[in-house]
Order: structure tokens, then sequence, then C-alpha cells
């Protein structure tokens, strides 16, 4: 009697588990159907580009699937020849004449003022940390045109000065907030033994902080890089003479004139300035996700 | 140990010396500023507010750009922000491969503001582009994406919906200390999914939301890259968001004052927003420790 109780007892439970796994199933099947279809919708713009960059231009107007027919690299070679005097070989040298002192200095100086504010004591601190916390959500548009007429004034204009120096002073308020928070979350003891032990403090940054602070450096430098790359206003704006042009001016110039219609060579060229982003995401993607998700940057 | 409040000062003083330089002058410039008349050639000419006064009651081009402004900031940011959500609550679960969907919603995020993308969007989306062929081969009309002033606006958020990646990474991470014993608790109790949703899963992430509410917002009123380079502000000016127009102003007629004036009103407009959701953020955001919850 009392076995045949538990025997009919333990077959509900396991008609409830069955039922369990079989929701659950159900629910996992549900959410794949959704994330591969939204997942195709997101990157198929990427895998038309890249496929259409190697088509001729007839195809691109008349094919819909992203693998070339009989696929061509004219696209590239045209393109890269550009319309002007210039080649992209130029345009993407100048991106990073603008773009390699730009990183360097953003982690130099962002490094050094994350120090002083997570570590030392100093009058106005306070006020000094809310305004930084202020200029995180102050809107750039509203400084640009006086920053312009102050380049204007020291002779800048036309040249990569308006992009680099503002670096060296740590303009972004997001990456030193970034440092000061990975630091807040690491204990000072070793930096207390080497100061007993007779280390003066700059000793301490460079032996010990930026040992420590590594990764979080990598992801400011990485942070830094993409939003350079993908920088328009500044180079639109400070940069005239098309010899000094990084790809984001050359890119929007082929698009406006004379090449307008070999689309093939426009969108090869588009392949081409998306390709150092690409690589830098794939290469340290970690960086990146966890970078976002632990300090809420924008992305 | 860091007793030396000389040296302190010391190693912020690049940021207090940019602040001063790249900040704090250009912020109380441009305002000054927006009461001139400068066009670089003469000095600038005191006008008081005679930029302003010409701006709200004639200047029809500001009010239809503001309007566009407005109607594309209130389109794409509870876009994105649901959107975003809603694929972070699909993503939050235990199933295989999640890195490689999380990676590959990422990915436009990270390309998204550049020249390169709009380029891509202003192929895609033309008149012959794939997006109409793609129409056309399942018996649809092709559509004026750029076309239309209806449309044209539409197209552009859709550049920036297809985004939606950081802030859903946000999202993400947060759903993912809700602790899952409260959904036990919640399920016994016999909670439906949608109850479970919103009286538990919303509550709790209520700080990630006027986060990304807030960045998403600040970001949404300066989009200048996607309706530069893709519609150039038209058709008929139906994607001629502010910030075009105080490019225009500025860095194509010289027009300093007004450009300056321009980027006020645009800043006022995003600080009161701003302000409003702090100041509202104290009845509908939720920290962790808090007894209202």
């Amino acid at each position: 009697m009392r076995h045949a109780h538990l025997a009919s007892l333990s077959a509900e439970a396991r008609a409830e588990m069955r039922r369990t796994e079989r929701r659950f199933l159900a629910s996992a099947a549900v959410r794949y159907a959704i994330l591969i279809a939204c997942g195709f919708a997101m990157i198929y713009p990427l895998l038309w580009l890249i496929g259409a960059s190697f088509k001729t231009n007839h195809e691109i107007f008349t094919e819909i699937g992203f693998i070339p027919g009989s696929p061509t690299v004219e696209g590239y070679i045209e393109g890269w020849k550009t319309s002007t005097e210039y080649t992209f070989t130029r345009f993407f040298a100048n991106t990073f004449m603008i773009l390699i002192p730009k990183v360097i200095a953003t982690a130099f100086s962002s490094v050094l003022v994350a120090y002083g504010f997570a570590r030392f004591d100093f009058p106005g601190k306070r006020i000094l940390f809310a305004i930084l916390i202020g200029t995180l959500l102050l809107p750039n548009v509203v400084t640009r045109i006086p920053q312009y007429l102050l380049f204007r004034e020291l002779g800048w204009l036309d040249s990569f000065l308006p992009l680099w120096v503002p670096q060296m002073f740590a303009v972004d308020a997001f990456f030193v907030f970034m440092l000061i928070q990975f630091l807040r979350g690491i204990p000072r003891d070793m930096e207390e033994a080497a100061m007993i032990d007779g280390c003066k403090p700059f000793q301490v940054l460079l032996y010990i902080v930026i040992p420590i602070l590594k990764p979080a450096i990598i992801s400011v430098c990485l942070f830094q890089f993409m939003w350079s790359m993908n920088d328009f206003l500044g180079p639109l704006i400070y940069i005239s003479s098309v010899a000094k042009y990084p790809v984001a001016l050359a890119l929007k110039m082929s698009i406006s004139v004379t090449e307008s219609f070999e689309w093939n060579r426009i969108l090869s060229m588009t392949v081409l300035a998306l390709v150092p982003s690409l690589v830098v995401f794939f290469l340290a993607q970690k960086y990146f996700i966890e970078g976002i998700a632990t300090t809420g940057l924008k992305g | 140990m860091y007793e030396n409040r000389l040296l302190g000062f010391a190693y912020v003083s690049p940021f207090v010396v940019g602040l001063l330089v790249f900040t704090a002058f250009p912020f109380v410039g441009s305002f000054l500023l927006s009461f001139t008349d400068y066009n670089l050639i003469d000095p600038p000419a005191w006008i008081g507010a005679e930029n302003y006064a010409f701006m709200f009651e004639r200047d029809r081009v500001f009010w239809k750009s503001l309007s566009v402004t407005l109607l594309y900031v209130g389109m794409t940011v509870p876009l994105k922000l649901a959107f975003a959500l809603y694929i972070a609550q699909i993503l939050n679960f235990r199933l295989r491969g999640i890195n490689l969907f999380r990676t590959a919603y990422y990915v436009p995020s990270i390309l998204g503001g550049s020249v390169a993308v709009a380029v891509l969007w202003r192929y895609m989306f033309a008149d012959y582009g794939v997006v109409n062929l793609i129409l056309g081969a399942v018996g649809l009309d092709p559509v004026p994406w750029f076309g239309h002033p209806g449309w044209a606006l539409f197209t552009i958020t859709l550049l920036r919906l297809w985004q939606f990646g950081s802030a859903m990474v946000i999202f993400l991470a947060a759903l993912q200390n809700v602790p899952s014993s409260l959904y036990e608790a919640a399920m016994i109790d016999g909670a439906t999914k949608w109850q479970a949703f919103t009286r538990i899963t919303v509550p709790l992430i209520t700080p990630v939301i006027f986060f990304n509410f807030v960045m998403q917002l600040v970001q949404a009123f300066q989009e200048f890259n996607g309706p530069y380079i893709i519609t150039g502000g038209g058709p008929l000016k139906a994607t001629y968001l502010l910030p075009l127009y105080i490019y225009d102003s500025a860095f194509r007629d010289f027009d300093m004052g007004y450009g300056s004036a321009l980027a006020w009103v645009l800043f006022a407009i995003i600080m009161v927003l701003t302000l409003i959701a702090f100041a509202t953020s104290r009845y509908w955001v939720f920290y962790a420790g808090d007894k209202r919850v």
C-alpha cells in the first residue's frame, strides 16, 4: 500500500519533470528562432557589403544575394586610385597619423589624472570630481564653435593639432572616470608597502599601479581607437586640404561627386574603411564587452 | 602616504588645464557669442537677443529642424531601448552560443557611428538598392526610402536602431545580476512570465534603464553623421536635424553667432530633459538596499 503510494508519487514527479523539460526545450527553440532571425538581419548589411564589393556594378543593381556571380577586384583597384591625385594609401596613412598620437595621449593623460583623483586628497577635489562627472553629460555641440575659433587663432586649422592636443589634457572624462572606478576597486596594500620601502608616488604609479591597471588602459586605448576611427565631424571641421584627409573624409568625398555611379568602387573602399575597426574588435573582444558592461560606457 | 596635497593636484592638473581651455572657456564663449553677430571677418558685434528673437519669431527652418529633431529622438530612443531590452531578455537564458549572438549584435554598434556605415546605408536603401530589390522579389512595391519626407526620417532611425548593441550589453549585464531565486519564488506563487518581468525584472534594473535612457537621449539629440551623409538633411528638410543646422550656420555660412545661439537652444533642450529625468528618477529608479522596492 505504502509502496504503491510512493511509486505513484514518483511517477507524478517524473511526469512533472518531463513537462518542465518540454517547456524548457520549447522556450529554447523560440528563443533561438528569434535570435537567429534578428542576428541575420543585423549581420546581413555587412555580408551584403562585402559581397557587393566583389561584384560588378551591373550585378549590384540586379542581384539580391550576397555571393558575387563572377567575383572581381576591379572595384578595389579602381576605388583605391580615387579620382583625385591621391590614393587611399595617403588617406589611410593620414588616419593613422591622427589616431596613434591621439590614443597615446589619451592613455597617458587619463592615467595621470585618474591616479590623482583615486589616490590623493587635495583641496577642491570634491568639486573637481563633480565637474568631471558633469562633463560626462555635457553635449559637445555647445563647445564646438569656440573651440574652432580658438584653434583658428592659434593657426592650427588644416593641421592635426586640433585633433591631438586636447587629448593631452584628459578631455574625455569617460576614460578618466573608467580608470578611477577601476582603481577604486583595487586595495592600496601593495602601494603602501612600496612606499614604506621608499618608493616615490611616481615610482609607485610606474611600477605598481600601471601594471595593475593594464587591462583598463587597454580598454581605454581600444575605445579611443574606435571612436577616432568613427570620428567624422572633427576632421570635417578642421581639415580642409585633400592631402590631409583621413579615410572618413575621403569616403564622403567619393560619394558626393564623380564616382557616385561606380558603386563597387565606393563599396570596396567602405569595406576597407571598416577593416581596422573589425580587426581590432575581434582581437580584443573581451576588453570591449567587459569594459562596456562594467563601467556602462557608451558604445 | 598619499598626503602630499600639492602632488595630488599636480597629477590632476592636466585635467584642470583641459577643463579651463577646452571646456569652460568654450562653454562660456559660445553663450556670449550667441548674443553677437560674427562672420569671422568683421569683429563680433553685440546684438543682444536678436539671434534668439529671429530664431523663435521668423526662422521657419529652425522650427522645422526642431520638430524633426524631436520626432527623431522620440522615435529612436524608446524603440532602441525597448529592442535592446527585449533581445537582452532573450539572451539571458542558459543557451549554447550566447556569446556568438552577443557578438553579432554588438558589432554594428561598434561600427555604427562611422562614415562607412552611413555610406553603406545610403547604397542599401537607394532607389535601386538591395532593400528595394528584396521587396521586389517578394512582390512588394519599392519604397522611396530617402525620396519621400515621411520615409527619410524613418530610414535614418533604422540606422540607429541597428546599433542597439551597446545598450543591450549593459542591459544583459544587469539582467544577469537579478537573483534567480526571486523568479523561482514568483513562479511558486503562480506569477505569469509577464508579471515576473514587470514586477521583478523591470524594478530591479531601473538604474540601468535610467542610465541607458539618459545616454541615448544625449546621443540622439547630437546625431550628425547619419543624416549628413545619407540624406544631407533632405528631402524638404525632413531629416534636417538641429546639429546639421548648427553645422551649416557655423561652418558653411560662417555665421558663428547664430550657430552658437542654435547650439545653446539644443543644449537647453538636452539639459532640461536630462534634469527632468534626474528629478523624476527618485520616483521610479530603485537602488539595491532601497526600502521602497
